[in-house]
């Protein structure tokens, strides 16, 4: 097994963000994602002879949130230059983006990893225009276009190569998700491509001040695919290094299913883009009130959230750090709070069995129909005694599913806790008549048998027993 | 500076223009006479001299964040050389 | 006298008075191009059904007259027409269907133009001569063996051998006045801005302007007055107040302050160019206006300049042209590489493809600075010269090209000869400032023309003196026979 732990791994990202805009970001052709091919397009967007680009505004607003929000300086003067190369999903042969003059520029974000906290710098961000997208027919001998995606407006977000880890990259991309999401500008889907993360990563022996020769890795399409691809030619460079072998500066594709790289040389030519100023577009001169109009529509961010709840809420750091790492679920998480005065609680539910059943699923908080209400009047239940421990998780897994409200739930499955003395003490008495081994086992001084009773009467009860009050009048039954 | 046949290659390249041996010295040559003329250019001092992309002094041209009607796919593929199932068709592209 | 003679009012009188119907002037114009076509070369495509289905539309009760009601119209090919068939005079987009229109097409229709067809010109606008058309060249209506001027040799060529009432062209280093001065009319390239560009296939798209081509300048005026304006699909239209350009022609140029640019009558310049220029001044004189000589000091770098820049965006703007969503595709590519190469080296002729080549290396790695960039420094000092001299002068007066038509083929071959017919136009594009040019006498039985520049957006004045000098002399009134 290859030890990269003699070298230190260096890696910076380049993130794709797609604004969600209505339209697109020259022409009037809508961004939805989904419809069937060649339906959202026009003679702009799929480049027609004569036809001209119309910048969209609120584009240009969205990614100077985006910029402001990353700690990014914004531009005075800001414009738009042209890509030139040739691609079947890029219409004109030429990408309208941002050469030297992006929209933000010298930004930073700090992330966390196993507790301690780092500064990543970001070089710049500039607003560019999505391409469109490519499939390959079976058998392989034809590709065929669907240019609905081309011409969304997209930011592309290079980081500093500050990071020094798969697991540092992984929170980068993580946090930036969330600044994005906290931002409203992005839906921020990996599996629909709204977000996109390539990566620049070399090693070098430890103590060496020059970077080693970089790889770029593309084609990562998950959040773990981005760790995982990072990790594997985190693997592949040291092996090389270790055999006395150089690596070579190419671009590698990721793939999944086979967890390797593979290098694209050969199949990407060497590229010259030949920027210059699209003669198409005008500057764009930003002037402080249009600033500070964009930095006034600027949210709370994770960052400034996460502190509150540890001050405010008393939460602990890292469950406050996992709940504002997604906006949605932060946002529920103070809703849920509109209904309880135990954010602990609340924590607590979300940290266990909602992330749990989340990640089982994979999916996100939106994808559930479970509510902040609905969590918060469950604590209350709990806290009137009105519902156990353990029935309360079977009203949140209901909760879940159909989205009720728990008082429904107690009241249609009669779920109420008995704490009824007379009614457990029947139930008691049918236990302890049914199990003498163990009330001889109990009575001989093992103390854990009353674990067992107590649990026998919380299944004859089905779960509704109080389950204080069948212990105490168990013992107090036992020891008569 | 002066041009060569594979400095013509390396360009057509870019350009993506396939050019006969005929077509290759041709250009050569008058690119050669047209960039020599263009040397004349740096007889000028533009030392602080702002360049020109755009004569119009106009800046913040903008539209407002409104979806129009798109093309069917219909009209979208028909000048298109060849298309299959509502997409414009290629030679496979590599990956 | 023939119909399109005729003073534009005089028309439209005509056509209310019911004495003429636009489909009459439809027919007219058909006929003209059917007599005449075959010697010039002028339209790659006539629109029959369309055009007389217009005319019986506008001859309908109740129909509203526009500015341009009725006239019989050609455009340029390189102006996008939805639902007829625009080629920009290339192989590559010889099947090439419109599925939208230009602003200014769109323009002329409103005001009631009736387009006849789409007029021949140099390849994508790359010429001075229409011999870059890969359909067929245009042949001057003064003489057949003599070329029109290019790029829009069609517009200047079809409206002197009176095919239609007007055309459009498109200029982008002097590609509407210096065939309007080699075939004896008026052309006139607005101020980069005025007239939208949404529809005109790209060329170099920081220089580009459509204009009007016309028998004398009141139907200049006419026509600039139905195609100027602020176009919301052009980020680089200019939102300004578009003035009454057919009141400002006076006839009055008392008291103009004109410049003449030494160095545009300099060497290069035909000497009977330069006699008949200064005929020209010697009107103006007589006619009030005062006029002295002045320095432009840049002007020797304009044509590198123009060159540089102009290949430049050109060689991105034609890298659409890849055989992926329209035009034509060559036949069995090996691979997709294989199909652009061939697809827009079939596609394209000779002087496209030196302009992509040269713009190519403009741009590329390790030359920009050089080439581009320098250049686009360059510009500003050349721009910097107009500026100056505006301060001092309402109007610049100078030839519109150093010398009248040559023959056909005598320039191919050598492109930078070629290049040098644009001398005098081009420094004006570059500044992005208004000119016209007018027929101002005879060279050799071939016309000449004057070049009136004048201050951004004042069309209204390069409008007013052209026609004061047009009032008081004939030079337009004489017609090729044909």
């Amino acid at each position: 097994m290859t030890q990269f732990n003699s070298y230190e791994t260096v890696i910076g990202l380049e993130v794709h963000v797609e604004l969600h805009t209505a339209s697109k970001i020259f022409c009037g052709c809508s961004t939805s994602f989904g419809a069937p091919p060649n339906t959202h397009t026009c003679p702009i967007c799929l480049g027609h002879p004569g036809v001209l680009p119309v910048l969209n505004r609120q584009a240009v607003d969205y990614a100077m949130k985006a910029a402001m929000a990353l700690n990014c300086t914004i531009a005075d003067v800001s414009k738009f230059d042209r890509k030139n190369y040739f691609y079947p999903d890029s219409p004109k042969a030429y990408q309208i983006s941002q050469f030297d003059q992006p929209v933000g520029e010298n930004g930073w974000i700090d992330i966390e990893v196993n507790g301690v906290t780092k500064r990543i710098g970001i070089t710049r961000l500039h607003l560019e225009e999505d391409a469109g997208k490519l499939t390959h027919v079976e058998g392989g001998y034809a590709s065929l276009v669907d240019f609905n995606r081309v011409g969304t407006p997209l930011v592309e977000i290079v980081s500093e190569p500050d990071l020094r880890s798969p697991e540092e990259a992984k929170a980068y991309l993580e946090k930036l998700r969330a600044i994005m999401q906290y931002c409203d500008v992005s839906d921020v889907k990996m599996e629909e491509g709204s977000l996109r993360c390539d990566a620049n990563v070399s090693l070098r022996p430890w103590g060496q001040e020059k970077f080693g020769t970089r790889a770029e890795l593309k084609n990562m399409n998950s959040f773990r695919g981005v760790q995982r691809g990072l990790e594997y030619e985190q693997m592949r460079q040291a092996d090389i290094l270790d055999s006395g072998g150089t690596v070579v500066q190419e671009t590698r594709r990721w793939d999944d299913s086979q967890s390797k790289t593979f290098s694209m040389r050969g199949k990407e030519e060497s590229h010259d883009y030949r920027y210059f100023p699209d003669p198409d577009l005008v500057q764009l001169h930003i002037d402080s009130e249009w600033k500070e109009r964009v930095r006034a529509s600027i949210p709370e961010l994770p960052d400034a959230r996460q502190a509150r709840y540890t001050t405010e809420y008393g939460l602990p750091v890292y469950d406050a750090g996992v709940i504002t790492s997604s906006k949605k679920l932060a946002d529920f998480f103070e809703e849920s709070l509109g209904y309880t005065q135990d954010a602990k609680a609340v924590s607590n539910w979300i940290m266990g069995d909602l992330l749990a059943y989340l990640n089982q699923n994979n999916k996100e908080i939106d994808a559930v129909r479970i509510t902040g209400q609905g969590l918060g009047e469950m604590i209350g239940l709990l806290e009137k005694g009105t519902i156990s421990g353990k029935i309360a998780k079977t009203v949140f897994k209901e909760m879940l599913e159909s989205g009720k409200l728990p008082q429904q739930i107690v009241e249609e499955q009669g779920l109420v806790q008995i704490s009824d003395e007379g009614a457990i003490k029947g139930i008691v008495e049918k236990v302890v008549a049914a199990n003498p081994q163990s009330v001889e086992d109990y009575r001989a001084g093992k103390e854990k048998a009353i674990g067992f009773l107590v649990g026998q009467v919380m299944k004859e009860s089905r779960g509704k027993a109080n389950p204080g009050l069948a212990n105490k009048l168990l013992v107090d039954y036992l020891n008569r | 500076m002066s041009i060569t046949v594979q400095d013509v290659e390396h360009v057509a390249n870019l350009a993506r223009l396939e050019l006969s041996a005929e077509e290759k010295e041709q250009f050569t040559g008058q690119l050669n006479a047209i960039l020599k003329y263009a040397e004349k250019l740096g007889e000028l001092d533009t030392e602080g001299v702002e360049p020109t992309s755009h004569v119009l002094p106009v800046t913040n041209v903008m539209r407002e964040d409104a979806v129009k009607e798109s093309l069917s796919n219909e009209t979208a593929l028909q000048n298109a050389p060849d298309d299959e199932d509502g997409q414009f068709k290629v030679p496979a592209v590599l990956e | 006298m023939a119909l399109f003679d005729m003073r534009l009012q005089e028309l439209h009188n005509e056509l209310a008075s019911g004495k003429l119907s636009a489909a009459e002037l439809t027919e007219a114009s058909f006929k003209r191009i059917a007599e005449t076509d075959q010697r010039i070369g002028a339209f790659l495509a006539l629109n029959e059904e369309g055009a007389r289905a217009r005319a019986a539309e506008l001859d309908r009760a109740g129909a509203e007259k526009g500015l341009l009601h009725a006239l019989p119209a050609g455009i340029k090919d390189n102006i996008v027409t939805q639902g007829l068939r625009t080629t920009c005079a290339s192989q590559f987009l010889s099947n090439y269907d419109p599925i939208y229109n230009a602003t200014a097409a769109g323009k002329l229709s409103t005001a009631g133009a009736v387009t006849i067809g789409k007029l021949n010109m140099d390849e994508f606008a790359m010429g001075g001569s229409n011999e870059n058309s890969s359909v067929k060249p245009v042949r001057n209506p003064w003489n057949t063996d003599y070329v029109p001027g290019g790029s829009s040799g069609g517009s200047a060529a079809s409206v002197a051998a009176g095919q239609v009432y007007f055309a459009l062209g498109s200029d982008t280093g002097g590609s509407i006045r210096q065939p309007a001065s080699y075939c004896g009319v008026v052309g006139l390239k607005p101020t980069y801005g005025l007239v939208s560009r949404f529809g005109l296939v790209a060329f170099a798209s920081s220089l580009d302007a459509i204009g009007p081509v016309t028998k004398n300048v009141e139907d200049s005026a006419y026509v600039l007055q139905a195609i100027a304006g602020h176009d919301g699909m052009d980020s680089t239209s200019a939102n300004v107040s578009i003035p009454d350009y057919i009141s400002s022609l006076t006839g009055d140029v008392k008291g103009l302050r004109i410049g003449v640019p030494k160095e545009y009558m300099g060497q290069g310049i035909d000497p009977k160019v330069k006699e008949s220029v200064q005929a020209a001044l010697k009107v103006f004189e007589s006619l009030g206006a005062t006029w002295e000589e002045v320095s432009m000091p840049h002007t020797e770098y304009a044509v590198a300049t123009y060159y540089l820049l102009s290949s430049s965006e050109a060689s991105s703007n034609l890298a659409r042209f890849d055989g992926v969503r329209y035009g034509v595709r060559a036949d069995n590519p090996d691979n997709l590489i294989d199909l652009y190469r061939k697809s827009r080296s079939q596609g394209f002729g000779q002087e496209v493809k030196r302009r992509i080549m040269l713009g190519t290396y403009a741009l590329s790695s390790g030359y920009y600075d050089a080439y581009y960039l320098k250049a686009q420094k360059v510009r500003t000092l050349i721009k910097r010269d107009f500026d100056q001299a505006f301060e001092k002068y309402d109007l610049l007066l100078g030839p519109t090209a150093p010398t009248p038509a040559f023959r056909l083929g005598d320039q191919v071959g050598d492109p930078l000869a070629m290049y040098m017919n644009d001398i005098v136009t081009i420094p004006v594009s570059l500044a992005g400032v208004p000119a016209i040019s007018v027929p101002c006498g005879f060279a050799d039985g071939l016309p000449v023309g004057l070049q009136l520049i004048g201050k951004a957006f004042d069309e209204a004045t390069v409008l007013r003196a052209a026609h004061a000098f047009e009032q008081n002399t004939d030079h337009h009134k004489a017609r090729p026979q044909l």
